[in-house]
């Protein structure tokens, strides 16, 4: 597949954090970190409350700027924050929460809330149609459930629907933020499974932030402790 | 399952045949079925089970919080009191919903609620809701304040935070706000739903811990989770719930060594630190539950028998073919 905006100047593959800092006011969270993704690894982010984990996805996944230093996805440093890089870079990084509840808008039934992502794109009716449903198949969510609204399904099934949406467009990079710490056990193994799948396929780079020792010793292939 | 016997060392609260429909416009909504489970004072029993299995509507149906298209049978025996004269046990599901604001929730009942940032009054501070409270329960205007300070301490608040609106505290500082509050009036039984989500792990293990003391201290607590090792750090027994139904009950020891229910087996290999492997399929819905086993279509060991609901005939699960652990043992070749 060619990416526009990202063949030239390609040095090293992977999503980076390059000397990153970021502050919420006179409190520094970040100060001058890297951090690397490499496609088709599994990187887990762990340490204590307010050490800047969340943080960090937020400026990977271009939803911040940093203070300092900057993002660079497969070697080009990307200036700016998502809704002004080309989509072809945007959707390069996807971005699962904690809280799907919190994420996601109450008025979509799930099959809006897999869909609205391609549609905003303008990917033609049935394309999305076919997609929603393999994505839906893909994450164990039965079409009954695809019809509710959130409010109607546990949190589970919704942050499976989460996930889906996560994938629509095929990420190089996933980052997973706390993403099974409110789910049940074995909600949270299919969730790393279908993660897991995802980026055997296509190679992709996942970043696993938890607090669970026991989960990031399990999933990742090495873990990066934030102080 | 055991009888209902509320005499000096019996139970706290005995839940008999509990079961929950949620009428909803095309469909019925099976969300507790006949439940059993009773909690001694000193005593710490946990509720697990994956999401939507009807653990919340569990509490919500012991603290008549249920709403309207709700419909409850069976019983929850409250002791209440102490002593020769003390009255007869309060039947938590017959009461009228004054008597359970009035005289239960809150002062018998003590809830920690799953989302507590909904639950607290967002106009005052974290120290006026705990003031009132304890103040409402026989604290004198001098000594609330000192007793709301060690509250916060306790569940590991800085008194500073208490100062805040609810608004401006962190799911996790909202969430100890509300611990405390539920803790304030000192209540013989506590429920707690999912009080640890949204916290890291230093303070789960805090606010389970301070479940603990409590416990110890004489209270009765029934801890209703989705996390496995909280339940195991904690519980004196554990009760797994599945589509609605209790379907084993056993010591926490027991239960994390040799589960007998194949979907407690199943639950347990899930976990990261054994085989990180979800449970085959997904759960049913609650609106459409075979006559049988509910689980049959996920278990390896289904047979013609599983089309009969099972009972909790001898054993701790209810399951027709349950895992015989000294079985298994004894069938390594010698
Ligand atoms: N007001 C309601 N109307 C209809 N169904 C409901 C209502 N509240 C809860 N349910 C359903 O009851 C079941 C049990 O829910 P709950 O007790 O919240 O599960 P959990 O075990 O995750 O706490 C779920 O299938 C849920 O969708
Ligand atoms: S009753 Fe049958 S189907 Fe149900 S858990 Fe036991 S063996 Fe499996
Ligand atoms: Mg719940």
């Amino acid at each position: 597949m060619t990416r526009p905006g990202l063949a030239a100047g390609v040095t090293r593959p992977g999503l980076a954090a390059c000397q990153v800092s970021a502050s919420y006011g006179t409190q520094r969270v970040l100060d001058a970190v890297d951090l690397h993704i490499a496609p088709g690894e599994t990187v887990g982010l762990h340490g204590p409350s307010g050490s800047g984990k969340s943080t960090m996805a937020r400026l990977l996944a271009l939803l911040h700027r940093p203070d300092g230093g900057h993002v660079s996805i497969d070697g080009t440093p990307v200036t700016g924050i998502r809704h002004q890089v080309p989509v072809a870079v945007r959707t390069r990084v996807a971005i699962l929460f904690q809280s799907p509840r919190a994420a996601t808008d109450p008025r979509l039934t799930l099959a809006d809330l897999i869909a609205e992502p391609m549609r905003a794109i303008g990917t033609p009716p049935e394309q999305v149609r076919a997609r929603t449903a393999e994505l839906a198949d893909t994450v164990g969510l039965t079409a009954d459930l695809l019809t509710r609204r959130p409010h109607a399904v546990s949190d589970g099934q919704l942050q499976r629907a989460c996930l889906a949406r996560s994938l629509v467009h095929r990420p190089g990079y996933l980052l997973c933020d706390e993403a099974t710490a409110m789910l049940d056990a074995s909600t949270q193994a299919h969730v790393a499974a279908v993660v897991g799948e995802f980026q055997r396929r296509h190679d992709a780079g996942v970043l696993v932030i938890s607090h669970d020792a026991a989960l990031l010793a399990r999933w990742a292939d090495r873990v990066v402790e934030l102080p | 399952m055991t009888s209902i016997d509320l005499d000096h060392d019996g139970p706290l609260l005995a839940v008999a045949g509990l079961t929950v429909r949620f009428r909803l416009p095309d469909a019925v909504v099976h969300a507790v079925t006949d439940l059993h489970l009773s909690v001694r004072p000193g005593e710490l029993v946990a509720v697990v089970g994956e999401s939507g299995c009807g653990k919340s509507v569990l509490a919500h149906a012991l603290l008549g919080l249920l709403p309207r298209n709700a419909t409850v049978t069976g019983s929850a025996l409250l002791r209440t009191g102490a002593g020769i004269r003390r009255p007869p046990p309060l039947d938590l599901l017959a009461c009228a919903p004054r008597q359970l604001a009035r005289q239960v929730r809150g002062r018998a009942v003590g809830l920690v609620p799953q989302s507590p940032a909904t639950a607290l009054t967002p106009v005052r501070t974290g120290r006026r809701l705990l003031v009132e409270t304890l103040r409402a329960h026989g604290h004198t205007r001098a000594d609330a304040p000192t007793a709301a300070d060690r509250l916060a301490a306790d569940v590991g608040l800085n008194p500073a935070d208490l100062d805040r609106y609810p608004h401006e505290l962190s799911g996790g500082m909202a969430q100890r706000l509300a611990t405390a509050l539920a803790l304030a009036p000192d209540p013989p039984l506590l429920l707690a739903d999912e009080p640890t989500t949204g916290l890291d792990r230093p303070l789960v293990d805090h606010t389970l811990d301070l479940l603990r003391r409590r416990c110890d201290a004489g209270a009765a607590v029934l801890l209703i989770t989705h996390d496995l090792v909280a339940a195991q750090r904690v519980a004196d027994t554990v009760a797994v719930m599945y589509a609605s139904r209790i379907v084993e009950h056993a010591p926490t020891e027991a239960l994390f060594s040799a589960p007998e229910h194949p979907y407690s087996a199943a639950l347990l290999d899930a976990l990261p630190q054994r085989a990180f492997r979800p449970v085959p399929g997904h759960p049913p819905m609650l609106t459409d539950l075979p006559a049988g086993c509910a689980f049959a279509a996920r278990c390896d060991r289904a047979t013609e028998a599983c089309r009969v609901q099972p009972a909790f005939a001898a054993g701790r699960a209810a399951c027709h073919h349950p895992l015989e652990h000294s079985q298994v043992h004894a069938e390594v070749p010698a």
